[in-house]
């Protein structure tokens, strides 16, 4: 077996992962490692052909490829060792990584520091509740969006979307676009799970109808997909007896929710927060493994790549600082020192998760926090509370639970920040 | 005349009013330039961005991902999307190269939104 010693391993090259490989290498790392299982780097973003990425890092609106190109260019102009088309099967708690390819055969990875960056998963038709057979045609929205954008083949004639989160009502767009009929998006809510502007320029420019407050509840068919059967839902999400419809399609597309992906980090034994279904991260997000940091979508899923990148490089940054502790022989205050050093980050009443979970006690430090609010209101005010005392406020013109919101406090606590969002 | 929509220069999604008549247009309920930007041309003409892919051969993928370098008139995406649906390039191609020309004479030019090299055979 292949051993390959490396002061950074990042494991995953999409908008994460390079951010963070980049960040390493401009603090001046020497080796950095760059793992990634497609056979090429850049992630989901690869097959996200559609724009509105990027308005905040590079103040236009780019396509997800074209956002990931620069930086795949970045790092190709760099000495970062990718390994594509390169899979991790194992990490150990003392940073040790197990991967193959099909040219070195087995590898393993010896690391200063590791930064997990491997992204989320798509919630399926079992995980949805959908019963019945298992014939074709049933797809993620995700792999609807590889089958078309990438591999250039359309995997039905007329669909189903459920779900209208923001990529079920991408999706529906692209399908439309490429001779697909929608016949409708349900919603199990009462209202959308996207943006207003996504129910605007991907369902209304296309007469594509949205249902609320319904959902699949069956489908039909033996090999091939032939139909689903949709119901209206009451306020606790149940299907109403007697509302069932069959709609004829050859097509479900599932966008019902993503979720982190962390095997290797739990396998490893980092704690996981069962709100984020991240690792729990500390402020310079290390998780809970000496060495080990984790970003992007893995951590908790962001919605905005500008901010999965600003994830990797805070990783990044914290990976590096691991590194300088590990190699002075001083004992620096940056040391975490165990669960007694940390914090707790409390989310306020109208907050439904806060990255990261925890911060190191004593001086005072840049701090970034990620939040998603429970309810939308027009207007509201955030707080970052440190030991009881407003750190930082800002005023959010609207807020809504389907964007996260960020805050970049200064300050050193004692006892624990809270973070909330008052509506105004 | 009075027409409303929902601004999507943003998510903050505000509800536009646009009053047209005589040469003159009002936007009421933006909160923004970009919102009475939009506002004015949702009025005159509705402009979307248009993002697709085209075939590609001898590349590492068989879909080249493109996009519009500027708004589109709305009533002319399914043209453009015409156009596209019969272009094969060949790889390699860089992003940002210029995959047609001002398309339908809409003065908006559709380009590569990744590189991709020639595979080697």
């Amino acid at each position: 077996m292949k051993t390959e010693f490396t002061d950074i391993a990042v494991i995953g090259g999409g908008p994460a992962g390079l951010a963070a490989a980049l960040e390493a290498k401009r603090a001046g790392v020497k080796r950095v490692v760059v793992l990634e299982r497609d056979v090429e780097l850049g992630g989901i973003l690869r097959q996200c052909i559609h724009d509105g990425f990027g308005i905040h890092r590079f103040k236009k609106r780019m396509s997800g490829n074209e956002y990931a190109q620069a930086f795949i260019d970045e790092t190709e102009k760099s000495d970062i060792k990718a390994y594509a088309d390169t899979t991790a099967l194992e990490l150990t708690a003392d940073r040790k990584i197990y991967a193959c390819n099909s040219r070195d055969g087995m590898l393993e990875i010896r690391a200063g520091a590791v930064i997990m960056t491997t992204g989320c998963r798509e919630r399926t038709a079992s995980q949805a509740l959908i019963y019945g057979e298992r014939p074709a045609g049933a797809l993620t929205a995700g792999a609807v969006q590889r089958y078309i954008n990438i591999d250039g083949y359309l995997p039905g004639k007329r669909a189903v979307v459920l779900g209208s989160g923001d990529i079920g009502l991408i999706m529906a767009r692209r399908m439309t676009l490429e001779g697909i009929e929608v016949e409708g998006v349900y919603e199990v809510m009462s209202s959308p799970g996207g943006l207003t502007r996504n129910i605007v320029q991907c369902l209304d420019d296309y007469g594509i109808p949205l249902h609320l407050s319904a959902t699949v509840t069956k489908i039909e068919g033996r090999d091939r997909v032939r139909a689903v059967t949709v119901a209206k839902t009451d306020g606790s999400r149940r299907p109403i007896a007697g509302t069932e419809r069959v709609v004829e399609c050859d097509l479900l597309v599932l966008a019902v929710g993503l979720i982190p992906e962390n095997e290797l980090l739990i396998k490893a034994g980092a704690e996981i927060d069962p709100r984020t279904k991240g690792a729990v991260l500390n402020d310079r997000f290390e998780t809970s493994l000496s060495g080990i940091f984790a970003a992007g979508n893995a951590a908790a899923v962001f919605d905005l790549v500008d901010y999965v990148s600003v994830s990797g490089e805070i990783a990044a940054r914290g990976a590096v600082e691991f590194l300088r502790e590990n190699t002075s022989d001083k004992n620096t205050e940056n040391a975490s020192g165990g669960a007694d050093g940390y914090v707790p980050v409390i989310a306020g009443e109208n907050i439904n998760f806060v990255i990261p979970q925890r911060v190191r006690k004593g001086a005072a430090r840049d701090l970034a926090f990620f939040m998603r609010v429970k309810t939308s209101a027009p207007r509201a005010e955030l707080r970052c509370l440190c030991d009881g005392a407003v750190a930082e406020k800002k005023v959010c013109r609207y807020i809504a639970p389907p964007e996260m919101l960020s805050m970049t406090p200064c300050c050193a606590a004692e006892r624990e920040i809270k973070i909330d969002a008052v509506n105004e | 005349m009075t027409k409303d929509f929902v601004c999507i220069a943003c998510p903050e999604s505000c509800r536009l009013r646009v009053n047209g008549g005589g040469g003159c247009v009002s936007v009421e309920g933006n909160r923004c330039k970009r919102g009475y930007e939009h506002g004015v041309s949702e009025y005159a003409r509705p402009m979307r961005m248009l993002t697709s892919t085209v075939a590609v051969s001898g590349g590492i993928l068989r879909r080249l991902p493109v996009i519009a370098d500027g708004g589109i008139p709305k009533d002319k995406i399914w043209e453009c999307l015409n156009v596209l649906y019969k272009i094969r390039v060949k790889a390699p191609v860089t992003i940002g190269g210029v995959i047609v020309e001002n398309i339908l004479n809409t003065g908006v030019n559709i380009v590569a939104s990744r590189s991709m090299n020639a595979v080697k055979i």
